[in-house]
């Protein structure tokens, strides 16, 4: 591994998920994120070797779909397949989480409205991200917000998916940001509207209170 | 109450099972009896009308079983749903029957529930991440605020019945009782090739249809050996509800698993579960073998459970629900120190 990505330094472990550990590294004086997916011991080395490379190769690819698509990305600096691992831009910024509650009304509408314009972007070029919550979003210095960890993104124009995916959205800020958990989503569905227009995001609308209907998804605590 | 019986009878699908528990939770009798069809899958209606044959009998043997008798009897329990229609009206026919008839108090038991608490019943598992797998379900769910949630299901069809379905499309019949995912499990220890297969998993929800499909086609090729087909097919539906469970037991941060339902008989999803759970350091639980399939002690059980909320339903309101989704339920009895 220390060969393969000659000029890494630090190796500091900053997320432990259940499918992949993220590394805070420096690569050549630059900060860099290395994602490794984690071998599952449970499964036959066939399948967990197919299954990682899989989506290693699948990531990046949907990252430069959602650039094309114009939202921003982390760089993409390597895949090695070998070791389904991708070195990728470290974003400067914070997190939407951390910022969202303190900023003034308008401002945060603002930014709620943004992101909605985004997810637009993203679902209307047939991309769904699969776990659109704000620390999944950072904000950089110079007021860009950059998605990150497409590891449960997916590509379709399914009405059910992008509901599934705006559902997620709702509930996170209803957990994280419950102060302004209404005003944040309909800023957000009000910045989605203008990229997907009315009638798709009444459809929206209505997918996600058909889904909040089934009881699955009522709020866990 | 102290003491106290509770009679239960599970009918959603092509078993029909008579369980009497007491209010403590020793099991007395569990009386099992399935319903064969000729050919094919299951015909609701054929189902229902075994069911109505033997439904006396079966009773008749649970009762001689547990040596108490019917004027002891103080709950009757019936699977209200989910489940095929004609087969869920006829049991709960008999148990309206023995309710009135013994003036007893009468419990709509959610079958989904009821595989999860006679799972707790029967092994150690207390606030576990439930994998509850069988011929119509295949649900991964957790104890959260009063209901068992429902954190990933199958969109399609559920891993029992796609194991069934292979197994007719393949041509081999289940003999001495067998179940056909058993038929899978011994073909598929004897495989040794690794044949890829659509692996779907959405978030932590499954998708099997398009395994079956492909698992077809390997059928008709005649490419590879049945064993090899048997193998690599066990795997990759495993596999799946391996990482699903893996997800929902992150993301609640709970520390036990238990599987539940038909299908948690076999012994390789066992050992996947419990290779994943050592790693979480989490405690794998699987329910024991006479309590996996459909039966009526886990209706009866759960009936003393509802039964002691004071969940009874009258018999002129106990409509039978053929898609009563288990988040639906609020499950007072449960304790749990997370809640709030």
């Amino acid at each position: 591994m220390r060969l393969r990505f000659r000029g890494l330094k630090t190796n500091m472990l900053i997320k432990k998920g259940a499918e992949a550990s993220l590394y805070l590294e420096d690569w050549h004086g630059q900060k860099v994120i290395l994602k490794k997916r984690l071998s599952k011991k449970y499964r036959v080395p066939e399948l967990d070797k197919g299954i990682q490379n899989q989506r290693t190769r699948h990531e990046p690819q949907i990252m430069h779909r959602a650039k094309k698509a114009g939202v921003p990305t982390p760089i993409v600096f390597l895949v090695d397949l070998e070791e389904a691992t991708i070195i990728m831009e470290f974003v400067e910024g914070k997190q939407v989480k951390h910022v969202l509650n303190d900023l003034p009304q308008n401002e945060r509408r603002k930014l709620c409205r943004h992101i909605g314009e985004l997810v637009g972007k993203l679902h209307s070029n047939g991309i769904v991200h699969g776990d659109l919550t704000t620390s999944n979003m950072i904000l950089t210095p110079l007021g860009e917000v950059v998605f990150i960890d497409f590891g449960l993104s997916e590509q379709t124009w399914e009405l059910e998916a992008r509901g599934v995916d705006l559902h997620l959205m709702k509930r996170a800020i209803a957990s994280t940001h419950f102060m302004h958990a209404e005003e944040c989503f309909e800023a957000v569905m009000a910045g989605y509207e203008r990229i997907m227009g009315k009638k798709v995001t009444n459809e929206i609308l209505e997918k996600i209170a058909e889904i909040e209907r089934r009881g699955r998804y009522i709020s866990e605590r | 109450m102290t003491k106290g019986y509770c009679l239960g009878i599970e009918s959603t699908a092509d078993d029909f099972g008579v369980g009497i528990v007491s209010i403590k939770g020793e099991v007395l009798a569990n009386i099992n009896d399935t319903y064969i069809p000729e050919k094919g899958g299951i015909h609701p209606r054929e189902a229902a009308r075994h069911h109505a044959n033997i439904a006396g009998k079966v009773i008749a043997e649970a009762l001689k079983k547990s040596k108490i008798s019917l004027n002891e009897l103080s709950i009757i329990a019936f699977s209200q749903g989910p489940g095929l229609g004609p087969c869920l009206r006829t049991g709960a026919t008999a148990a309206r029957a023995l309710a009135s008839y013994l003036s007893l108090p009468l419990v709509g038991v959610n079958h989904c529930v009821a595989h999860i608490e006679i799972g707790k019943l029967t092994t150690s598992a207390r606030d576990p991440v439930t994998l509850y797998v069988s011929g119509g379900n295949t649900i991964i769910s957790a104890y959260e605020a009063n209901r068992y949630r429902v954190f990933g299901e199958t969109l399609d069809i559920a891993v029992g019945n796609c194991l069934d379905v292979f197994v007719r499309e393949a041509g081999l019949k289940p003999e001495g009782g067998k179940a056909p995912g058993q038929i899978v499990e011994e073909l598929a220890a004897k495989g040794k090739m690794f044949i890829q297969l659509p692996y779907i998993v959405k978030g932590m929800d499954l998708s099997f249809s398009g395994l079956l499909t492909a698992a077809f086609n390997l059928l008709r090729e005649k490419k590879f050996r049945l064993e090899d087909v048997c193998f690599s097919f066990q795997e990759t539906a495993f596999s799946m509800l391996t990482e699903v469970t893996e997800r929902a037991l992150a993301h609640t941060e709970k520390n036990e698993v238990l599987l539940t339902g038909g299908v948690a008989a076999n012994k390789r999803l066992q050992s996947m579960l419990k290779t994943m759970t050592e790693e979480h350091d989490a405690k794998f639980s699987t329910v024991p073998r006479e309590f996996s399939a459909d039966n009526g002690a886990m209706i009866a059980w759960t009936g003393v459970l509802c039964y002691k909320y004071s969940i009874t339903v009258p018999v002129e309101k106990s409509f039978v629900k053929l898609k009563w989704r288990l988040d639906e339920v609020e499950v007072p009895w449960v304790e749990n120190k997370h809640a709030d």
